[in-house]
């Protein structure tokens, strides 16, 4: 983000500059001379596109945020337009008062523990495929990858099966342990691909040096890889945190509930109450959002993380 | 070392699909304990007019979705590359769709969108005063606009990748042989991009069967026949109804699915040469 804002206001009309908006690692070339061509008429017809792009992306955003602060009273009147004259956080209050931050909380743990997990299980098979390259390795890594076509939602009703008879429905483990399962294929296939980009050589000084597994994944792999890990950790945090689809099969009462499945209960609870449930839109984005504000262009490669080459 | 997440993929990934194979052959209720009734589910799904409707509609939904989302995504993503300031500024609002979860973009438009004090209802033009959601024609084209607007951002950031990297020189080429911006767009963006094309196809097309938030906190929890592409319901067969083990079958429809289009994007594209080729660009 501060690259972003730098760049924004010192390109102005330098084509050359080294500080970049974009930022891309990828690029090649000083800069694409498409765009700032001398003499080249400006691009009105991607520059109307774009905005009207811009309207249809910003227009319900900023429906959501002014609806979220306009009082109840006279809602149904109002022309939802225009920001409201007597802006509330009654909405906000209402939500804060109903449970929210248990909810927020149960996000949290869940989150964290399937990320956790996720991450050290992943390092340490991403390392054994890199350096121990058998057929047996070679194998384990073509079936984590089969991982990638097997779609979620298939697999809610055996898992709802399963763990029931593990009784652990209605846990926030029955949350985290197929968050993990299904996190696996990606993460383990982006690491690989990161920790094979790391020289011989480093192993074998390290392994010269009477280094075993551990010492090398903890000295070498683990601060090498950190790029690659903090990108599937942000990848996987997104995926399970907005999660929908286990929460509502894999739990039920209100103390294990999480933030989206909040959401839906809010929307039941509130029904009228439409400032209320925009306010809990909100207020469950606001993690993210904060994420977006302060590290966007950490969140944007672990969102595409392991796809945009 | 392998062996942790060896356990965990097996166990809560491949394991649950041999468990679906099972329960799609026995009658559960979810109360008392499966009992084994041969082909019959399978029987009945596949001769059931609702599954073919429903398989129908996944079809629909994933082919109009792919229709709505890539021109728009290529677009966006080649003028987003660009380097103005405005483009820096417009691209983070643009992103910003990526921040909210399903559940919450749902619930967020299902307001929007309500006919009598929504976002259409004030906006003063009478052909947006309509009944969106409740309308059997128009839902399905509200859900393929809604999931566009979720997903077209993801989509959008591949495209700009891909286009960053593109060597200048084709461009300045392209200009010096008299190209206009059209043209260059054509003859050299467009072929550039065709490994970005089926990435984000595969991701896309794979992805469709994850719709599933989106259409169910929309409509509610009881979708009506205008929505109801195959993992709806088989949730609701499975939840809603109680019957497991036709639901059971859907699912395995869905893994059939899933894999048969993830091999055909895979085949057809040489997806896995991808990288290699593009580092002869």
């Amino acid at each position: 983000m501060s690259q972003q804002l730098l760049g924004s206001t010192t390109v102005a009309d330098d084509t050359r500059s080294i500080v970049s908006p974009s930022g891309s690692p990828g690029r090649r070339g000083p800069g694409r001379a498409r765009n700032r061509r001398a003499g080249q008429r400006p691009n009105w017809l991607g520059g109307i596109g774009a905005w009207i792009w811009f309207a249809i992306v910003a227009l319900p955003i900023y429906s959501i945020l002014i609806t979220s602060l306009r009082p109840q009273e006279g809602f149904f009147e109002s022309n939802q337009l225009l920001p409201p004259t007597n802006p509330t956080l009654e909405g906000y209050a209402l939500v804060l008062e109903s449970d929210f931050f248990r909810y927020l909380a149960n996000s949290v743990i869940v989150t964290v523990a399937a990320v956790a997990i996720t991450v050290f299980v992943c390092v340490m098979a991403a390392y054994t495929i890199v350096r121990r390259n058998t057929g047996v390795t070679r194998a384990a890594f073509s079936f984590f990858l089969l991982g990638l076509a097997i779609p979620l939602q298939a697999t809610i009703i055996p898992l709802f099966y399963m763990l029931s008879k593990a009784g652990l429905y209605d846990t926030l483990a029955a949350l985290v342990l197929p968050s993990v399962g299904f996190a696996i294929p990606v993460t383990v296939l982006i690491l690989v691909n990161f920790i094979r980009d790391i020289p011989n050589e480093l192993f074998e000084s390290m392994r010269v040096d009477g280094s075993g597994n551990w010492r090398m994944l903890f000295s070498l792999v683990l601060p090498l890889a950190r790029p690659a890990i903090v990108t599937v950790a942000l990848y996987n945090a997104l995926n399970v945190w907005n999660g929908f689809l286990f929460p509502l099969v894999l739990t039920q009462s209100p103390d294990k509930r999480v933030l989206p499945l909040s959401l839906w209960t809010f929307q039941g609870s509130f029904t009228v109450n439409i400032p209320a449930v925009l306010a809990a839109v909100v207020l469950s984005t606001l993690p993210v959002f904060l994420l977006y504000l302060f590290g966007r262009r950490q969140l944007i490669a672990g969102m595409t993380a392991g796809f945009s080459k | 070392m392998i062996a942790p997440a060896m356990a965990f993929f097996v166990v809560f990934a491949i394991i649950p699909l041999a468990v679906a194979v099972y329960l799609s052959f026995t009658q559960w209720d979810a109360i008392s304990d499966p009992t084994f009734v041969g082909l019959a589910n399978w029987t009945s799904v596949l001769g059931d007019p609702v599954t073919i409707r429903s398989l129908w509609l996944t079809l629909q939904i994933i082919v109009v979705s792919w229709l709505v989302q890539t021109p728009i995504s290529i677009l966006l993503g080649a003028w987003t590359a660009g380097q103005q300031r405005n483009r820096a500024v417009l691209g983070a609002v643009f992103f910003l769709p990526l921040i909210f979860s399903s559940a919450a973009i749902a619930i967020a438009f299902k307001a929007i969108l309500d006919p009598n004090f929504g976002l259409s209802a004030s906006l003063g033009l009478p052909f947006l005063k309509q009944d969106w959601l409740g309308n059997q024609q128009l839902v399905l084209y509200v859900v393929i606009f809604i999931i566009a607007w979720q997903f077209v951002p993801f989509h959008t950031l591949l495209y700009q990748g891909g286009v960053r990297q593109i060597p200048a020189s084709l461009y300045e080429a392209a200009s010096i042989d008299g190209a206009g911006r059209v043209q260059q767009f054509f003859r050299i963006t467009l072929p550039q991009l065709r490994y970005t094309v089926v990435t984000s196809s595969t991701l896309m097309v794979v992805g469709s069967l994850t719709y599933f938030d989106v259409i169910f906190v929309l409509t509610g929890g009881v979708p009506s026949n205008g929505t109801k592409i195959l993992p709806i319901l088989m949730y609701v067969t499975g939840f809603s109804a109680n019957e497991f083990g036709p639901a059971s079958v859907m699912a395995m429809i869905l893994v059939v699915i899933g894999l048969v289009l993830a091999l055909l994007l895979t085949k057809l594209s040489g997806f896995t040469k991808m990288t290699s080729q593009q580092e002869g660009a």
